[in-house]
């Protein structure tokens, strides 16, 4: 990314914040930013950076604003002829206002779809087509999501108010855009990476105006200690790497080592929710030197505090996991016979590993090709083939 | 997750289609219309196609002898495929609903097979 770039995307959505403001009206505010930013990178790369590259935008966002607001009003009042009073430039705003964007982005009234597009456009200051490409979809897929969210949103006002729920959705759409940059990062769409560094990029920004909050925090640090296994987790035939066989002198150290700082920090000063204790375990599992030295008593633990704060079904499978790990592959299989699970790859790969633990290779087998066969991820696909292979009788 | 829907014609819908008036059949596209109007205004559509009816099928059969093609449709198939959707949306349970609204639902066979991708849904 250029100096350019990089400095467009760090001020799109404060120049969004600051027209919103001014003038309301979401949609069109966001459009006259995209003009804006497209005559900055038109124009800075040749004339260079002005001296106030925000005040710069926000000037030129205005004046399209208005010539909007002018020729639509003088479409509707022709016969009327009025005049205009020319609103005066906002002002700059020297807060950060991430915050307030995201929760407008992330509005309740919102699928969860055009949350995630609209968070990458109008806060990220990603483009539709990198969007798009981003999620293997075709640009008009994306531009309509975006243009429909935004009309919805148009009566919408930044109030900033964060009720717990609201910023709770923020953290998921966060968390999302991570996973699928996370996933797809084992595929051969390389340019998909980016949506890992722009999660991450979001949630720092989103710290940096709750330091406090424990789990915007803990969503970081789960984020940075994910993302600190990426160069192990693919083989350099892109073929997925499981934790345990992973080469963990690839990890990267300093996402590690901050990761641990910032889930440490949060889980002895703020109350503990489903971001820190996630983060909490893959902490224990980065700590780590081996996969033989992992805690699993304390990765357990902290999946029985999660089942309580969070239950869901990938949790109780977890817990399953890390249950066998302690007390033995049969006391695991014992209780994931014990458990409801709906038909799912993950839960047919969980018995295959145990099972092949327990040295029921044919069992193991089936188990794999079941979950082979269940999956709709193609590396997970050929993972699970391989494993099936291995085991032949 | 994308899912694609497929539209299965037999010889009783084809029937039926070639036994209505001009007026019908303008309906019945102008449903079809209607329903990717939907789509598209949703971001879920990302492509839908009507096929040709199944005379100008050509299979082809790649072997030793080179490349050979036999024309038409076959005798014991009795279903055929008639159009397709591929959709962009959150679950598959709306991707079932969508397929739901298709008319060929209420007397043909439509099917909603989800695409292998880099990954897949959570559980």
């Amino acid at each position: 990314m250029t100096e350019v770039e990089s400095l467009l995307r760090e001020l799109a959505p404060q120049v969004l914040v600051a027209l919103v403001r001014h003038y309301g009206g979401f949609d069109t505010c966001e459009d006259a930013v995209q003009e804006a930013l497209l005559a900055a990178s038109q124009q800075w790369p040749a004339s260079g950076i002005p001296d106030h590259p925000k005040g710069w935008l926000i000037t030129t966002a205005s004046r399209r604003r208005i010539e909007q607001f002018r020729s639509e009003t003088a479409r509707q009042r022709r016969e009327q002829a009025v005049a205009l009073a020319e609103p005066a430039d906002p002002e700059p705003v020297a807060v950060d206002d991430t915050l307030t964007l995201l929760l407008l982005c992330c509005h309740p009234s919102l699928t969860r779809p055009s949350q995630v597009a609209l968070t990458l456009r109008a806060v990220g200051g990603l483009t539709t087509a990198e969007i798009a490409r981003a999620f293997l979809v075709p640009e008009a897929t994306i531009g309509q999501r975006i243009s429909r969210a935004k009309q919805k949103l148009r009566g919408e006002r930044l109030t900033g108010e964060e009720s717990p729920e609201r910023l709770a959705a923020v953290l998921q759409v966060l968390y999302l855009i991570y996973t699928e940059g996370h996933t797809a990062s084992s595929g051969d769409a390389l340019n998909r990476v980016e949506l890992t560094t722009e999660a991450i990029r979001l949630v720092r920004r989103l710290r940096a105006e709750l330091p406090d909050d424990g789990e915007v925090t803990g969503l970081l640090a789960l984020m940075l200690l994910t993302e600190a296994r990426r160069p192990a987790r693919v083989d350099p035939t892109g073929a997925l790497v499981p934790l345990a066989d992973q080469d963990r002198t690839r990890w990267t150290a300093e996402f590690v080592e901050e990761g641990v700082s910032l889930i440490t920090k949060a889980l002895s000063t703020a109350p503990v929710g489903p971001y820190q204790l996630q983060a909490a375990i893959a902490a224990v599992h980065d700590e780590a030197a081996t996969a033989a030295e992992t805690d699993w008593a304390q990765i357990l633990t902290l999946y029985d505090l999660l089942r309580v704060v969070a239950p869901g079904p990938m949790v109780t499978l977890n817990r399953i996991v890390a249950f066998a790990q302690v007390h033995g592959p049969e006391a695991g299989l014992a209780e994931l016979a014990g458990v409801e699970l709906k038909a799912h790859h993950r839960v047919d790969a969980v018995r295959g590993h145990l099972l092949e633990r327990s040295g029921d290779v044919a069992g193991a087998r089936e188990a794999y090709l079941a979950a082979a066969r269940r999956t709709l991820s193609l590396p997970e696909q050929a993972y699970l083939q391989s494993r099936a292979a291995k085991l032949k009788p | 997750m994308k899912y694609v829907v497929l539209i299965y014609g037999n010889p009783e819908s084809r029937q039926a289609w070639e036994g209505m008036s001009d007026e019908q059949r303008a309906a019945g596209l102008a449903y079809y219309q209607q329903l990717n109007d939907d789509l598209d205004a949703s971001g879920e559509r990302i492509v839908s196609e009507r096929l040709a009816f199944p005379e100008l099928t050509t299979r082809v059969r790649a072997g030793d002898g080179g490349t050979m093609t036999t024309d038409g449709p076959f005798a014991e198939a009795k279903e055929f495929l008639a159009g397709f959707y591929l959709l962009d949306c959150e679950s598959h349970e709306r991707a079932v609903e969508i397929a739901g609204r298709i008319p060929e639902a209420a007397f043909g066979v439509v099917e909603v097979r989800p695409v292998m991708g880099l990954h897949g849904p959570d559980l």
